[in-house]
C-alpha cells in the first residue's frame, strides 16, 4: 500500500512539473482562428475624418441612446468624452497643442468595439452573453445571459465594453455593429451617415483590399473614394493624404473586422501597439492543456479518492 | 479519534458586539447597492471594473480561506494523522472564508439575479477561465460543508447520520483537494487574458502556478496564525509542535516560488522595472521582500520552535502572498485609458462586513460548536 | 474733432446727434478689430474739412456693389458715405452723365493726382483688347490702367474686382480678371464678397483717412480684421457641427431646428469672411445665407464661389476643434477620498496593533506548551 502511495505520489509530482514546464507561453496557444465567411466590418481612415461627430448622433438615433454631458456638473453640451453605457461610437482627436493654425495639427479616431476574430470577451464570457455570429462575424451581447461579472471590461484589449454602473438591472453595452439594422438589409448607421466617407461599410475582404489601395495612392493626388458602403455607388473626389504603412487591425492580437488608416502614429490616437498572438489564444491553451476532456483532473481525483480511501480503512 | 468540544462561554462579548455593528453598517451600504446600482455604492468604473469586491474578498479572501485545503494535503495525501487537531478549526474558517466570497460574487455581479445561468450547461461557455472558477469555487462551498457536517452532526449527537456520512466523505475530502487546485490556478490564469494592461512586473505565462503556490502557502499561513491567535485569544495551550512541523515545509514551497517569479520578470527582461523607484517596482520588492524574510527566518529549525517568530513569520505570509494577488488585480493593472480607482467609503464597509460577519461566524460556531481539541489535563 | 467741423458736416448727416455719430465711429472702429479709444480719431479724419476724394470705377460689373453700400438701413450712413467720403465719381449715382461726367473724372484726377482712393468694382475683360468692356469709347482696361497710376491707394470691391468672380467664371469668354492681376505690381486691397459687406469696404476707407496707411492685409490683399478668420469658425451654428447634427434635405426637421448645412454643401469651412459676425443690410440676427437656412457658396473665395458646385461637399480647410472635444485619454474616476484613506489607515492600524500585542504576548509565553494527547 505505502509502496503504491509513494509510486502514485511521484507520479503526481512528476506531472505537475510536466505542466509547469508545458506553461511555456510559446508553447500553450490554441489554434489561429479565420474569418467567418461573410464577415463585415468596418474601414476607418482618419485622414479623411473631419470630426463632425455625425455618426456619434447617428449611432444614438440608431441605438437609442441618450444625450450625455462632457461635465456633468455643467450640462450644456451634447459632448460625451469617451465611450460609456450611454455612447456606443466616440470620436476623439489627437492634437499638437500649441500649433494656433492647426492644419497640420489634428488627427481624429473613431472608436467602438473592434469585432475581433479571436474576441476576448467572447472567450472570457462564462455564460455566453457575447457570442461571436459565425456568419457575419458580428459581437453580440444577450442581456438575458449575463450575470453582469465584467469579466469581458477585464479581457477586452481596447477597454470597449461598458457597463451601467448606475441602474440596479446593469447591462453590459457596446456597438454591435448595427445588427438590427443589418438584419434588415441595412449598413451599420455611423458608416451611413459619414459624409466623407471615413467611416466605411462592407465585407471584410474588400475593405482590407480598399486599405491596400490607399496605402498605395500618392499623397496630394485626387482620387474616388467610396462613401457610406464599399459595395454601394457613392463616390467622392479627395486628395490622399500621407498614410502611416500599416492596416491597424488586419493582424494585431489574431485581427478584427474593424480596420484603421492613418496619417498618424497609431498609438498616438490611442490604438496601442499589440502582438499578432491573442492572450486569448495563450489563456485557451494553458486552460486545453490541464482541463482538455477533463482527463488530468479525473486521474488526480481517482487517484486521491484510492490514497483517502486506503487510509481510512487502515486506520479502522 | 480525537476529541473535541465546544469552547462554550459567552458569545456576546465585545469583539462580537463591534463586528455586529460593523456588519449593520454594511448591511446599509447593500441596501444602497441594490436599489440604486453598483455605483452608487462604490468607486468601480469602465477602467477598474474590478474593484476590491473582486480582488480582496475573493482573490484573497479565497486564498486565506486556503486553510483546509492546506492541511487537507498533509493529512490525507501524506497520511499525516498527528495534524488532525488542526482539521477541524481549518475546515471551519475554510468553509466561512469561501461562503463569503461567493457571497462577495453575489453583491459584485451586476446581473445576480440571473447567477444560476452559470449551472445552465446550454449557456456554458467552456472555454471561459471564469466559467471554470465559478464553477469550482461553487462546487468546494458545497464539499467544504459536507466535511465540515460532521462536526454540526456531533453537536446534535445525529449519530446514525453521522456515521453514513464518514463512509461516503472520502469523495468530499478527494474533491476538497483537487478543486482548490483547479480554481487557484485558475485565478492566475484569469489574468492572463489582461495582457498588455496587466504591468509586466504581474504578467506572466506563470500566473496560473504561481497563484497556486501562494494559495497554498497562505493556507499553511493562515493555519499557523489562525492556531497561534487562538491560543493567545482563548487562553488555550499552543499547538507547538504541530506548527513547528508544518513551517518546515514552508521554506522550501518559498524558494521554488520566489525562484520562479524574480526569474520569470528577469527573463522577460523586465526586472529593472522594479528598481526605478516608482509605486509598482517598490510594491514588486515589497511582496517578495515579505516573502524571503519568512523564508530567512523559518529556515531554521530554532526559529520554527519560536511562537513568536512563527507569528511574525505567518504574518508576512499572510501579506506578501496576499499583496501579491492584489497586487495582480488591481494594483499592477491599468486599462490605459485615463481611470483611476480608490475604493469608496461605502465600498469598505460593505468588505470590513463580510470580514466582520466572518469573525462573529467564527466565534459563534467555536463557542457552540466542537470544533476545537478537547483539552486534557496534565 | 473739432465743433465747428462736426456742425459743418451734421446737416449732411440728417441732423445727426454727435453722441450717434461718435458710436457710429466707435462701432467702425470694433469692426475694425482696433481698440475703442481710436473712435474720435476717425470722428476727426471723417469730419477734417480735408478729404481726399474717391474715384469709383464700374467694369464687367453687376453694380452689386455699389448697391450694397447703400443697403445699410441706418440712414444716414447713406450720406456719409456718399456725402463726406466725397465720392467725385461713381457711374451709378452721379448727377450727370456722358461728357459731362467724363470731364468730371478727369478734373478730379487732375486735382487730386497722388490723394485720391481708386474704387474699381467689376471684373476687367482682357480678351480682344479689351473690346468687351467699352466705357466712354475707352477699353475699361486701360481707364484703370491710367487711373490707378494716379491714386494715393486702390481698393477692389467684390469678388469681380477682386479675383474675376463671376465674370471670370468658366469658360470665361471675355478673358475677365480681377484688379489685382491686372495692375500687377501695384498694392491692390481686395473687398471680396458678391455682394461683400459694405461695412468691410467702410472701414477699410476709414482706416486709411484716420491713420494714412491701410489696414493690414493677408497675402491676397483682402484686410485680416475681414477675412482673417474662416466663417465656419464665427458660424453660429458651429456647435451643430461640432455635436454631428446636420440637415440632410432642405426643408426636413434638422433643417428647419437650424442644424448645420455641412452636408447641404457649405463651403463656409473653406471660406475666408466675416459674415456670420456682422450680418447684412442692419436688419436684425439670421440677416445672412446660412442664417437663412441656405448653405454658403463661398463668394469671396477663388476657386470656391462660381467654381464648385453649390451643393458639393467642402474640404475643411482648417480643423478647429472645440476645446472640450474629447482628447485620446482624459483622466477620470474617483481617486481616493479622504473618508477612503482614514478608513483604511484606521484599519490598517488596528490590525497592526493586534498583530504587535499577539506577537509581544507570545514572546512572553516562550516556547508554548503542547497540548497533551493526541
Amino acid at each position: 500500500m505505502k509502496i503504491r502511495r509513494r509510486d502514485f505520489l511521484k507520479g503526481v509530482a512528476a506531472g505537475t512539473l510536466l505542466l509547469a514546464a508545458e506553461q511555456n507561453p510559446a508553447q500553450a496557444k490554441g489554434a489561429r482562428k479565420e474569418l467567418p465567411p461573410n464577415a463585415v466590418g468596418i474601414l476607418y481612415d482618419s485622414t479623411l475624418c473631419i470630426g463632425c461627430k455625425v455618426c456619434e448622433y447617428a449611432c444614438k438615433q440608431a441605438n437609442n441612446k441618450p444625450v450625455e454631458h462632457g461635465s456633468p456638473s455643467e450640462p450644456m453640451w451634447d459632448d460625451p468624452q469617451d465611450l460609456s453605457a450611454k455612447t456606443l461610437n466616440i470620436i476623439k482627436r489627437y492634437g499638437v497643442e500649441g500649433q494656433k493654425d492647426s492644419a497640420a495639427g489634428f488627427a481624429f479616431v473613431k472608436r467602438h468595439c473592434m469585432h475581433c476574430i479571436d474576441p476576448a470577451c467572447v472567450s472570457a464570457c462564462p455564460v455566453s452573453a457575447l457570442v461571436k455570429n459565425s456568419d457575419n462575424g458580428v459581437v453580440t451581447y444577450n442581456k438575458k445571459a449575463c450575470i453582469g461579472c465584467r469579466y469581458c471590461q477585464v479581457a477586452c484589449p481596447y477597454n470597449i465594453p461598458k457597463f451601467e454602473w448606475d441602474s440596479p438591472f446593469p447591462e453590459i453595452v457596446k456597438c454591435q455593429l448595427c445588427s438590427h439594422l443589418l438584419a434588415k438589409g441595412g449598413i451599420s448607421a455611423c458608416c451611413a451617415a459619414c459624409p466623407t466617407g471615413a467611416s466605411l461599410f462592407g465585407p471584410v475582404e474588400k475593405l482590407r483590399a480598399e486599405a491596400k489601395r490607399r496605402l498605395a495612392m500618392q499623397p496630394g493626388e485626387y482620387y474616388d473614394f467610396p462613401v457610406a458602403d464599399i459595395n454601394g455607388t457613392e463616390v467622392q473626389q479627395h486628395r490622399a493624404g500621407g498614410y502611416v504603412s500599416h492596416v491597424y487591425g488586419e493582424r494585431e492580437l489574431g485581427g478584427s473586422q474593424v480596420l484603421y488608416l492613418a496619417g498618424v502614429p497609431f498609438a498616438s490616437i490611442g490604438l496601442p501597439d499589440l502582438p499578432e498572438d491573442s492572450y486569448v489564444a495563450l489563456a485557451d491553451g494553458i486552460q486545453y492543456a490541464i482541463y482538455k476532456g477533463m482527463v488530468y483532473p479525473l486521474v488526480v481525483l481517482g487517484g486521491l479518492i484510492y490514497i483517502i480511501r486506503n487510509r481510512e480503512d487502515k486506520k479502522e | 479519534m480525537q476529541e473535541r468540544q465546544a469552547l462554550g462561554g459567552k458569545v456576546l462579548t465585545i469583539p462580537f458586539k463591534v463586528c455586529a455593528a460593523i456588519v449593520l453598517i454594511a448591511l446599509f451600504f447593500l441596501g444602497k447597492r441594490f436599489i440604486f446600482g453598483i455605483g452608487s455604492v462604490t468607486n468601480m468604473n469602465d477602467g477598474y471594473p474590478w474593484g476590491i469586491w473582486i480582488a480582496y474578498d475573493v482573490v484573497v479572501g479565497t486564498a486565506l480561506a486556503c486553510a483546509g485545503y492546506s492541511i487537507a494535503l498533509i493529512v490525507y495525501v501524506f497520511n499525516k494523522g498527528e495534524y488532525s487537531p488542526l482539521v477541524r478549526p481549518a475546515l471551519m474558517t475554510s468553509m466561512f472564508g469561501y461562503t463569503l466570497a461567493g457571497v462577495s460574487v453575489i453583491f459584485d455581479i451586476g446581473r445576480y439575479w440571473q447567477a444560476y445561468n452559470i449551472f445552465l450547461p446550454w449557456l456554458s461557455n467552456l472555454h471561459s477561465v471564469m466559467f471554470e472558477v465559478a464553477l469550482c469555487i461553487g462546487t468546494y462551498i458545497l464539499v467544504l460543508w459536507m466535511e465540515f457536517a460532521p462536526t454540526m452532526l456531533e453537536k446534535f449527537k445525529a449519530d446514525q447520520l453521522k456515521a453514513r456520512l464518514n463512509r461516503v466523505i472520502f469523495v468530499f475530502i478527494a474533491l476538497g483537494i483537487l478543486l482548490p487546485t483547479m480554481h487557484q490556478s485558475s485565478l492566475g490564469t484569469m489574468m492572463l487574458m489582461a495582457g498588455h494592461k496587466l504591468s509586466p512586473l504581474w504578467w506572466s505565462g506563470f500566473l496560473p502556478l504561481l497563484f497556486l503556490i501562494t494559495a497554498v502557502v497562505i493556507g499553511y499561513a493562515a493555519v499557523i496564525f489562525e492556531s497561534l491567535i487562538a491560543s493567545v485569544a482563548f487562553k488555550r495551550p499552543m499547538e507547538m509542535h504541530l506548527l513547528s512541523k508544518i513551517s518546515a515545509l514552508m521554506p522550501w514551497l518559498l524558494g521554488i516560488y520566489l525562484v520562479i517569479r524574480i526569474e520569470d520578470v528577469n527573463l522577460r527582461g523586465f526586472l529593472p522595472l522594479a528598481f526605478e523607484g516608482g509605486l509598482l517596482g517598490n510594491l514588486f520588492l515589497l511582496e517578495n521582500l515579505l516573502l524571503l524574510s519568512a523564508l530567512l527566518i523559518l529556515a531554521y529549525p530554532s526559529n520554527r520552535r519560536n511562537p513568536q517568530l512563527l507569528f511574525i513569520a505567518s504574518c508576512a505570509m499572510l501579506l506578501g502572498g496576499s499583496m501579491y494577488r492584489f497586487n495582480t488585480y488591481i494594483v499592477g493593472f491599468d486599462p490605459g485609458t485615463g481611470w483611476q480607482y480608490f475604493p469608496s467609503v461605502s465600498e469598505l464597509f460593505i468588505t470590513l462586513g463580510i470580514i466582520a460577519a466572518e469573525v462573529m461566524a467564527y466565534l459563534w460556531f467555536v463557542k457552540t460548536l466542537p470544533v476545537l481539541p478537547k483539552l486534557t489535563k496534565a | 474733432m473739432k465743433e465747428q467741423d462736426f456742425a459743418r458736416i451734421r446737416e449732411h448727416l440728417d441732423g445727426i446727434s454727435r453722441r450717434d455719430f461718435m458710436k457710429f465711429c466707435t462701432v467702425m472702429a470694433a469692426a475694425m478689430g482696433l481698440p475703442l479709444e481710436v473712435a474720435p480719431q476717425i470722428a476727426a479724419a471723417v469730419t477734417a474739412p480735408q478729404r481726399p476724394p474717391v474715384i469709383w470705377l464700374s467694369g464687367s460689373a453687376c453694380t452689386g456693389c455699389t448697391e450694397s453700400l447703400l443697403r445699410p438701413s441706418h440712414p444716414s450712413l447713406e450720406h456719409l458715405i456718399l456725402d463726406l467720403i466725397s465720392l467725385d465719381y461713381n457711374e451709378t449715382l452721379n448727377a450727370g452723365a456722358g461728357h459731362q461726367a467724363e470731364a468730371a473724372l478727369q478734373a478730379s484726377i487732375k486735382k487730386n493726382t497722388g490723394k485720391f482712393i481708386l474704387v474699381v468694382e467689376g471684373a476687367i475683360p482682357l480678351k480682344d483688347g479689351g473690346v468687351y468692356c467699352m466705357v466712354g469709347g475707352k477699353p475699361f482696361s486701360e481707364i484703370v490702367n491710367e487711373t490707378a497710376a494716379k491714386a494715393a491707394a486702390v481698393i477692389a470691391i467684390g469678388s469681380c474686382a477682386a479675383w474675376g468672380g463671376v465674370a471670370a467664371a468658366k469658360p470665361n469668354p471675355t478673358g475677365c480678371v480681377g484688379a489685382p492681376e491686372f495692375l500687377k505690381g501695384k498694392t491692390v486691397v481686395t473687398i471680396p464678397g458678391c455682394p461683400p459687406n459694405a461695412y468691410n469696404f467702410l472701414s477699410t476707407v476709414l482706416h486709411f483717412l484716420t491713420f494714412k496707411k491701410l489696414p493690414a492685409l493677408d497675402d491676397k490683399g483682402r484686410p485680416k480684421f475681414a477675412y482673417g478668420r474662416l466663417i465656419h469658425e464665427n458660424c453660429e451654428r458651429r456647435p451643430h457641427f461640432d455635436a454631428g447634427r446636420f440637415a440632410i434635405k432642405f426643408g426636413d426637421e434638422g433643417h428647419r431646428k437650424g442644424y448645420c448645412l455641412f452636408k447641404l454643401g457649405c463651403k463656409g469651412p473653406m471660406t475666408f469672411a466675416n459674415c456670420p459676425a456682422i450680418l447684412f443690410n442692419d436688419v436684425g440676427p439670421g440677416a445672412w445665407p446660412v442664417g437663412t437656412g441656405h448653405p454658403c457658396f463661398g463668394c469671396t473665395e477663388e476657386g470656391v464661389g462660381f467654381n464648385l458646385p453649390l451643393h458639393a461637399q467642402a474640404d475643411l480647410k482648417y480643423i478647429t476643434p472645440g476645446a472640450a472635444y474629447p482628447h485620446i485619454v482624459s483622466e477620470r474616476g474617483e481617486g481616493a477620498s479622504v473618508g477612503a484613506v482614514a478608513l483604511v489607515a484606521g484599519v490598517a492600524g488596528v490590525a497592526l496593533g493586534a498583530g504587535v500585542a499577539v506577537a509581544k504576548n507570545l514572546g512572553r509565553t516562550g516556547e508554548g506548551s503542547s497540548s497533551e494527547g493526541e
